[in-house]
């Protein structure tokens, strides 16, 4: 069965990637779509059989890479966590699958579109199956390969190429953090093989090795190279630039790859390589760190922009940063629901901004949209619930998982773990500001259209649009199409209901059943302690969350004066949120033109020196000695027979010194 | 003493081609130009049949007719190997001469005749018979050479090949007639008997020369610098099919006998005659790596292609071991289907009814015929040696057995072996390039001879990444003949 939910959409990619302009689009869309929907009901399966208790097991397809003592195969494992990645990727990317045959309808290159998605699928459904670090390097890959890809698959737009180069580049340093994770682990353990490293993993705690004069900790410069990777992957703060610009890709995309999946593979991984962490606890504070950093800073650049998209990709950094810091207070489980909950809600609210941005014909501003609920009211319905259950209101999903890991932060009683707790708190609230935010602007209000120039080319264009003056330029907004709709309401369930009926099994009574070996049990589980969390401090995040609904309410509809007046009065803050805490600009003078500095300085020195001498010079040489063969075959038969005669009487020189002397004399 | 039943028996193939060309002639007579398709067909069922006599004879090695004649497998080996390649060169030229009115009944009459004189050369286990087998072959492939008498450029390239190839007898016979009179005996084991005797003190200056001689003369037919002159000039005269045939068959029973002549005869001065013919692979790998990038005829291309891979193959023959000597012979089976099948693609790309051989006006054959332009493309890959094509492999053993052998002269040698292929990727790569991205307004002929068709589709399957399942094969035969060549030794 897991074979089958692996390769399936492979298979399905390969078929319309190479055969899709012969087999037609509609056969591409749908068995891409219908393949990863098997693979997606495959994986509920597996699933509930984790639920109740399923051994976890290890199917082998080959070997792979045998070499002296490396060795290692190409190998299914299935246990808990896997089963949660498999719902989670297959569900999502079904349903945006299904969702992109709307919305994608009228591209030229859907094969390519649908083929990119189902690798995509395939890639990830690698990664979180591996059985060792290596395997998982491939998928990692993978994934990031099939983001590349469709981030530009609007190949003809500069800022799409940009951006895929970008996400490309940025994923490069972490993915080097990665490798070189692996290659210390190889090093030390001698194996990349899961099992092998687990089961060793104690005995290398606290044992160091020398560096530049320095006693470094194996396993924590281990797990902080991991880590490394996983920012990359993960967007976390520092490696998190290439995210927002990923938004260039189409909006299914987005939400498959840059909300729900693919930038959760950091998370996943850390949860994987539990046991490695759990002996480096330096490097599971930096893990808190850099998570509870990332969660305000992405929160705070969240609240001032104006890009529908861009918003809510801040907004996946954010919450994706609440994830790292649960991992770094050792709530492994806490987590990993986050991250099954957030996938839900935060793909039901890119497909909805996708849906609204369909309805606006393309116009992504916020601040030319308004009023927007009676003209798509499914649309808006299901983000509406997307935006309860992310800014964490009971008993939606967010709620549940989110005051979780707020809960082990606090319960953690560690400074790290106080201080991931406060920014935490901050975050949710600014979290609930800025969805609010989102929605009124949309949504609520009087209508802003006329002075988007989308919407005044496609007023323009009907011909048929009288000349209004409410703000809505004569433009009519259509709600999307059932097949975009259906996804819509789908994940919507999924956003309401995940965290109330799986919370026992992921963080509850049931979790260590549940989980078994598949994440490590730490050695002093936070999760057991959060029902003795102060009543205020529990309720602090809660409080926040209205207290943000309210400054959004406040701001956006009842007076709608205040965000001006803040700007100007805050004018500094609001820059340097607005942009986005000037990262861009500083790694353009840290990074970006030292290195175009350095680069032209080889590509000169490549072109004189190395060229010259190199490849150049010896071509020319070439070149030369052809010619001058050719000067040789004269054509004249005594020519021939002179060099044929200088020829052998070469050799008989040569070989006159080697003789000796003849028999008899 | 062997019974002349028993003499008889090991030359049947032999026989079998000379009876076979003496009926065939007959026929001709009777029959008279118009039998040229009937003949070729007939040649073939006579390979055949010569080839059914190869497999029959014992793997032992055997002698006959007083030690003049030898047969062992190695000799078995070559044997199919070029009966094969003359089966192929008759009928691929079939419908080239009747287009031309050039369809002669000799021709493969003459084919015929040649093979008998390179089965012959194969199985040499004198200097006489290596002498007269060679004047054999020889003969019959300079008439081939000009077959196309009232073209200029045909008869040019037969008068020249004829008058290099005598300078070249000549220097060979006068080897043989030093070596027979410094040793005592033109018998390749009476000579490897008196060389053994004397192996402790230097080689005696008459035999050391006489040996040089008779490699100058063997080492003209096999086309290796600096005794290639005539190659390039012959190669573009003839008619293609002829060089076709030029390239394939002789080459390997050239080589074959190069084989015979330094391992049996000449096997106690290994040392001597290895560092002569690494100077002569040296030159050859590099001259043609070098000249064919200034070629724009494409048979002159192909034939320094051929100056080329003779020196890859004379590495394996330098080595000298086991694994070498059957890299060889790999490499020579693996060239022998890739050279004809480039030939059979340069027979079909024709142009109203010409043969195109200016490289520069192949431009746009793949739009227009995308199959030849893509066996022709596979053909290419394969002679410049890119895995996974057989070519590759045939280089890789080659390269192999080299780099194993070990000594600094010995790598140095592979070394330049992997540098002048690199240079040498550079023509192949220019043909492929002009074939798929230059424009061109003219169209091509279509190709309309299925049998060539046919054998162009099997070869080029052959180099193509399939050829593999016959590797293992071959590669077990190729050991086999390699033992039987080392180990009498």
């Amino acid at each position: 069965m897991i074979q089958t939910i692996v390769f399936l959409p492979l298979l399905a990619a390969i078929i319309a990637g190479l055969f899709g302009r012969a087999l037609g689009v509609r056969f591409s869309q749908l068995i891409t779509t219908g393949a990863v929907g098997i693979a997606a009901l495959l994986s509920w399966i597996i699933f509930t059989q984790f639920l109740s208790g399923t051994t976890p097991y290890t199917v082998t397809i080959s070997n792979w890479i045998t070499s002296g003592s490396l060795s290692l195969n190409w190998a299914l494992k299935v246990d808990t966590l896997t089963a949660v990645m498999l719902v989670v990727v297959n569900s999502v990317s079904s349903l945006v699958h299904l969702y992109s045959i709307g919305y994608m309808s009228e591209d030229p290159h859907q094969q390519r579109f649908f083929s990119y998605l189902s690798l995509f699928t395939f890639a990830m459904l690698m990664l979180v199956t591996a059985d060792n670090l290596v395997q998982m390097f491939f998928g990692w890959e993978g994934v990031g390969l099939a983001s590349y890809l469709l981030i530009g698959f609007w190949y003809y737009k500069p800022s799409a190429n940009a951006a895929a180069l970008k996400a490309f580049v940025v994923n490069r340093v972490g993915d080097f953090g990665y490798s070189l994770g692996i290659f210390a682990i190889f090093l030390v353990f001698g194996s990349v093989q899961f099992s092998v490293i687990f089961a060793n993993a104690p005995h290398m705690a606290g044992k160091s090795f020398e560096f530049l004069g320095l006693h470094v900790d194996i396993m924590t410069a281990i797990c902080l190279l991991l880590f490394v990777g996983a920012m990359g992957k993960s967007a976390q703060l520092g490696l998190h630039t290439w995210l927002p610009d990923a938004m260039e890709g189409p909006t299914p995309v987005s939400a498959l790859i840059h909300a729900a999946t693919m930038v959760t593979a950091g998370v996943f991984m850390l949860a994987r390589c539990s046991p490695l962490f759990e002996q480096a606890p330096a490097a599971l504070d930096v893990v808190c760190v850099v998570g509870a950093l990332t969660a305000f800073f992405a929160a705070t650049v969240g609240t001032s922009q104006t890009d529908i998209k861009r918003v809510i990709a801040y907004s996946t950094c954010s919450q994706l940063g609440y994830m790292f810091f649960a991992l770094g207070v050792g709530a492994y489980g806490a987590a990993i629901f986050h991250l099954f909950t957030h996938a839900f809600f935060k793909a039901l609210l890119f497909l909805g901004a996708g849906s609204v941005i369909h309805a606006m014909h393309h116009e992504q501003d916020m601040r030319h949209y308004g009023a927007l609920r009676k003209s798509i009211p499914i649309t808006f319905i299901t983000m509406l619930i997307g935006t309860i259950a992310i800014t964490g209101v009971p008993p939606f999903a967010g709620f549940y998982s989110k005051d979780t890991i707020l809960e082990a932060a606090f319960m953690a009683h560690s400074q790290v773990g106080y201080f991931a707790y406060g920014l935490g708190a901050i975050a949710a609230t600014l979290t609930s500001f800025y969805s609010w935010r989102l929605m009124f602007l949309t949504f609520f209000g009087e209508a802003r259209w006329a002075t988007s120039k989308h919407i005044q080319h496609a007023v323009h264009d009907d011909h048929h649009g009288h000349d209004a003056h409410d703000g809505t330029a004569g433009y009519h907004p259509h709600e999307s199409p059932w097949v975009m709709l259906i996804p819509l309401i789908l994940l919507a369930i999924g956003a309401a209901a995940a965290g109330f009926v799986f919370h026992t099994h992921f963080v509850g009574e049931a979790r260590a059943e549940f989980w078994r070996a598949a994440i490590h049990p730490t050695k002093h589980d936070v999760l057991n302690d959060i029902e003795g969390i102060p009543l205020f401090w529990k309720w602090l995040p809660t409080a926040g969350m209205v207290f943000g609904l309210l400054m959004a309410l406040n701001s956006y509809i009842w007076n709608r004066a205040v965000p001006k007046q803040f700007t100007d009065t805050f004018s500094m803050m609001y820059k340097f949120f607005l942009n986005k805490w000037y990262f861009d600009e500083l790694y353009s003078v840290l990074f970006i033109k030292p290195a175009l500095w350095l680069g032209r300085l080889f590509w000169s020195a490549d072109k004189n020196i190395i060229d010259g001498v190199g490849p150049d010079g010896v071509a020319a040489l070439v070149q030369l000695t052809a010619k001058r063969s050719k000067l040789i075959q004269t054509g004249y038969v005594y020519h021939y027979a002179f060099a044929t005669l200088i020829g052998v009487i070469a050799l008989l020189s040569w070989a006159w010194p080697h003789a000796g002397k003849a028999i008899g004399n | 003493m062997e019974s002349f039943g028993q003499n008889i028996f090991l030359v049947h193939p032999e026989i079998t081609l000379a009876v076979g060309a003496m009926l065939l002639l007959m026929i001709g007579v009777f029959r008279g130009d118009g039998a040229l398709k009937l003949l070729s067909w007939i040649a073939v069922a006579v390979y055949g049949v010569a080839a059914v006599f190869v497999t029959i004879l014992p793997a032992d090695r055997l002698t006959a007719f007083n030690d003049l004649f030898v047969t062992d497998g190695t000799a078995r080996f070559l044997k199919l190997v070029i009966y094969t390649a003359s089966a192929i060169s008759s009928v691929i030229a079939i419908a080239y001469l009747q287009r031309r009115n050039i369809n002669r009944f000799e021709y493969p009459i003459l084919i015929m005749l040649a093979t008998t004189g390179m089965s012959m050369m194969v199985s040499a286990n004198d200097l006489i018979t290596l002498y007269v087998s060679l004047e054999l072959q020889s003969l019959a492939l300079y008439v081939l050479a000009s077959i196309h008498r009232d073209n200029a450029k045909s008869t040019e390239a037969g008068l020249k090949y004829f008058v290099l190839g005598a300078l070249s007898s000549g220097l060979l016979l006068y080897g043989c007639s030093l070596v027979y009179g410094f040793a005592g005996t033109t018998n390749f084991e009476g000579l490897r008997t008196v060389l053994h005797a004397t192996l402790e003190q230097p080689p005696v200056i008459g035999v050391l020369f006489g040996m040089i001689f008779v490699i100058v003369g063997i080492a003209f037919k096999i086309s290796a610098v600096p005794f290639h002159m005539w190659t390039p000039d012959v190669y573009e005269g003839s008619p293609t099919p002829v060089t076709a045939f030029l390239a394939s068959a002789p080459k390997v029973a050239a080589m074959g006998l190069m084989l015979r002549v330094l391992f049996d005869a000449f096997g106690g001065l290994s040392e001597q005659w290895r560092q002569i013919i690494m100077i002569l692979s040296a030159l050859s790998m590099g001259l043609g790596a070098v000249a064919a990038l200034g070629q724009t005829d494409i048979k002159r291309l192909l034939a320094y292609s051929s100056i080329g891979h003779i020196g890859y193959a004379l590495i394996g023959v330098a080595v000298g071991n086991h694994e070498s000597i059957s890299a060889v012979l790999i490499y020579l089976v693996i060239y022998m289907f890739t050279t004809l099948a480039s030939f059979l693609c340069v027979l079909a790309m024709q142009r109203n009814g010409d043969q195109i051989e200016d490289m520069s006006e192949l431009g746009g054959l793949a739009v227009r015929q995308p199959k030849l332009a893509l066996a022709f493309t596979l053909i290419l890959f394969s002679l410049a040696g890119v895995p996974p094509l057989m070519g590759f492999w045939a280089k890789f053993y080659i390269f192999k057995s080299a780099i194993e052998f070990g000594g600094l002269p010995m790598t140095l040698l592979a070394v330049w072996g992997v540098l002048t292929s690199v240079i040498a990727t550079a023509y192949y790569l220019r043909i492929i390039k002009i074939m798929w991205f230059d424009k061109s307004s003219q169209d091509f002929d279509k190709p309309d001879y299925l049998v060539n068709d046919v054998l162009l589709t099997a070869t080029t399957l052959f180099v193509s990444p399939l050829g593999w399942i016959f590797l293992g094969p071959l590669q077990a035969a190729a050991m086999l003949a390699a033992r039987a060549l080392i180990g009498s030794a």
